[in-house]
């Protein structure tokens, strides 16, 4: 079985090193080089094709940079090819363009941007051998497949839980904690983190308390909660069930300090609950885009004219690993980049990047969000344990590469 | 004792838009024996509606209530409209047609306007403009909403109204006669079918303003959110008697305060931790733990439960009449 895998990429190594010449046209043949393709996979199209374009941008950005830089791998100058395709965020069709990918000899690939989209896909790049670095999946299960070929630059959701409530431990000093959740897979998943925490840190947390993703009426569950007088409520959900959360929270007169994961860490929690969401904290993965490196975001308004979204800095790092690993292996093969991507200790547009065992990013950031006046802000950053004030974390990037 | 006024005034709340909802399932159940089910869409539609009127209407510089108003204002002939089309192009046709047979239809009309919703209002889950605002009031510990002492009003107002309606009014005699024997209320000289038609059309304007109360109290709207609260208004209405008025006030006031304060103890007797024996048993239990079998996460069960159990202990529901097949 493995000799098999080792034998289909040995060929699709051997038809990327022979720069593909059968598929392009000969223009190309005359710059004496050789061409490397690096896939990009996210939705360019539907619902997010904004934040599939945003991570598609920091990936090319990556790439036209390389090509500048006038890197030679092997010996020869190397021509760096983005080939990016639309998953639509959906499983089914991210499978079909993964495939593509593959058929195409790209030499690593960039993406996907749903975890739902990467995890799937994530075994077709395993079965072809070609690494795949996503710059915005989030859930566990995809680096605990066993696929030595997947990595991520993102955090996990699993380290959320622990980040918000030990900044909810360290800074707000509850007494109780009443911790709730929608029974989703998600959900549960979170709030039996920051259960999880909080307990190591000596704080009490009541009975769990449970509705589902399509949950309105919380306000059973809150007066029960509200004769219990907790200092703080956690809640592991989406905005669409936290919005009424916290609004028929305060409605009932409960004071607490309402937090959440990413899933609500979004600004129509306000429009959601209104005044009522104002204060509430949030975490999400990864670093907000304007905490990015400066030369980063100069480099990508100067050349989209438009400023990074969300997650395009983390691709535009995982683009940069991968080449930076080819050129440490003086090879765009992936037989032969593999360990290198393994070791590699790099410095991005996100900080220091370098994988674990699992191809997890090591000591990934997570950012602490404020809702103030209808915006969420992030307020501090948690790697590694510890709590860094956002102001203090900007000014230490600033200072960095 | 203030979590328990508190479970009781928010289940008044939820209970009294069963009930108003509750109301549209029984009357069209009373006069033609049909199971409406495309109701809670009609429920649904009147909240869209009114969404889109006091978005448009809110930054205009009218005040927050004329706004709503004028929402409402519009969600009402909308919905009216929507029963009535109902009625007149899925139900009429099949007037002699086995009583399976509307009830399919009815199915199939929830689903279409389920996703004409769908295709107007997107897959979203919309904000409900939230222009009023909202004080708080405290009554021995226990918090009540304007936004709460206004849906209790306008509801109670609502099911006075219709009982006026049905019980001092021409039309209301009418309806009356058409429910005890469509055949013999025609030869009566009553035109049946403009009194099934209003029957729908009051329905559906009460359900509208349900829809506009539900959308104000929770602050949110879906295209999905009319299936479970027609299914929760339907519990409601078997509870009281279905085809019964008075038994779907009654069933949907009960309905919202069995769930509320079932909802907000069943953890707690479930708990069996609480309970000496078992909980020497259990490791969980040991320095004030907690095991508990069913949490608040079935708040949505009881309807159904209750449904149940009314099937099978009291079929004609509580207010309802035991009634021989009419065959």
């Amino acid at each position: 079985m493995k000799f098999q895998t080792a034998g289909v990429t040995l060929i699709a190594a051997a038809f990327a090193l022979a720069g593909c010449g059968e598929q392009k046209p000969p223009a190309k043949a005359a710059d004496a080089g050789v061409e490397i393709r690096i896939g990009h996979a996210g939705p360019t199209t539907g619902g997010i094709a904004h934040l599939g374009k945003d991570n598609e941008n920091g990936a090319k950005l990556a790439v036209d940079e390389a090509n500048q830089a006038g890197i030679k791998i092997g010996g020869q100058p190397a021509k760096f090819v983005l080939v990016a395709v639309d998953d639509q965020a959906d499983p089914k069709v991210g499978t079909t363009v993964a495939q593509k990918l593959v058929d195409d000899k790209v030499a690593g690939v960039v993406g996907h941007l749903n975890s739902g989209v990467s995890i799937p896909a994530s075994a077709i790049y395993h079965q072809a051998g070609i690494p795949m670095i996503s710059g915005s999946s989030t859930n566990p299960q995809m680096t605990e497949q066993g696929f030595k070929e997947v990595f991520r630059v993102v955090g996990r959701d699993d380290q959320q839980g622990p980040a918000i409530a030990s900044y909810l431990a360290s800074e707000k000093k509850p007494r109780l904690v009443a911790v709730i959740d929608d029974a989703t897979a998600y959900g549960e998943g979170i709030a039996n983190e920051v259960e999880k925490t909080l307990k190591a840190a000596n704080i009490k947390v009541l009975p769990r308390e449970k509705g589902t993703d399509k949950t309105t009426d919380w306000k059973a569950i809150l007066t029960k909660l509200r004769g219990q007088k907790p200092d703080a409520v956690f809640y592991g959900g989406m905005d669409a069930t936290g919005g009424p959360l916290i609004k028929q929270g305060r409605e009932l007169g409960i004071k607490a300090v309402f937090s959440f994961g990413d899933g609500a860490c979004t600004d129509k929690m306000t429009e959601l609950a209104g005044n009522a969401a104002e204060g509430l904290l949030c975490s999400q993965a990864g670093i907000p885009p304007q905490a990015a490196s400066k030369k980063f975001q100069d480099a990508y308004k100067k050349a989209f004219n438009v400023d990074p979204i969300l997650y395009a800095p983390f691709t535009y790092d995982a683009a940069n690993l991968l080449i930076e690993a080819m050129k440490k292996a003086d090879s765009a093969d992936p037989q032969k980049y593999l360990p290198e991507l393994q070791k590699i200790s790099f410095t991005g547009a996100t900080g220091p990047i370098a994988f674990d065992d699992k191809g997890d990013r090591k000591d990934a950031e997570i950012t602490i969000f404020t809702m103030k006046g209808g915006k969420i802000a992030p307020t501090a950053v948690v790697k590694g344990g510890k709590t860094v004030a956002y102001e203090e974390f900007l000014k230490n990037m600033g200072g960095g590469k | 004792m203030d979590t328990f006024l508190q479970q009781v005034i928010n289940g008044l709340t939820a209970g009294s838009v069963y009930a108003v909802v509750a109301l549209g399932y029984t009357m069209v159940y009373g006069i033609i024996q049909l199971i409406n089910f495309a109701h809670g869409e009609v429920v649904m539609i009147g909240a869209m509606v009114a969404f889109t009127m006091i978005n448009a209407l809110a930054p205009s510089g009218l005040p927050p209530l004329a706004v709503v108003l004028i929402g409402t204002g519009c969600a009402v002939p909308v919905c009216m409209l929507v029963g009535y089309s109902m009625e007149r192009l899925a139900y009429r046709p099949l007037r002699g047609a086995p009583r399976l047979a509307p009830l399919i239809t009815a199915i199939g009309v929830s689903i279409i306007l389920q996703h004409l919703a769908l295709m107007i209002w997107s897959r979203n889950i919309l904000a409900f403009p939230q222009i009023i605002e909202s004080q708080t009031y405290f009554i021995a510990g226990a918090a009540i909403t304007t936004v709460q002492i206004a849906i209790l009003a306008i509801c109670l107002a609502l099911m006075s109204g219709l009982a006026w309606l049905v019980y001092r009014t021409p039309l209301g005699t009418a309806m009356r006669a058409t429910a005890q024997n469509r055949q013999v209320a025609g030869l009566m000289g009553i035109d049946v079918n403009r009194v099934i038609a209003a029957t729908f059309v009051i329905g559906a304007g009460l359900g509208a303003v349900a829809g506009v109360l539900f959308g104000s109290y929770y602050g949110i709207a879906q295209y999905t959110m009319g299936s479970i609260l027609g299914l929760k208004a339907f519990c409601a209405a078997v509870l009281g008697g279905i085809g019964n008025i008075p038994g779907a006030m009654l069933g949907g006031v009960l309905l919202g305060v069995m769930e509320a304060l079932g909802a907000g103890y069943i953890g707690d007797f479930t708990d069996l931790c609480r309970y000496g024996w078992i909980a020497g048993t259990i490791d969980a239990c040991r320095d004030g733990g907690h095991f508990i079998l069913a949490g608040s996460n079935y708040q949505d069960v009881f309807a159904f439960v209750v449904l149940i159990m009314v099937l099978v202990l009291r079929p004609q529901g509580l207010l309802g009449e035991r009634v021989g097949d009419r065959a």
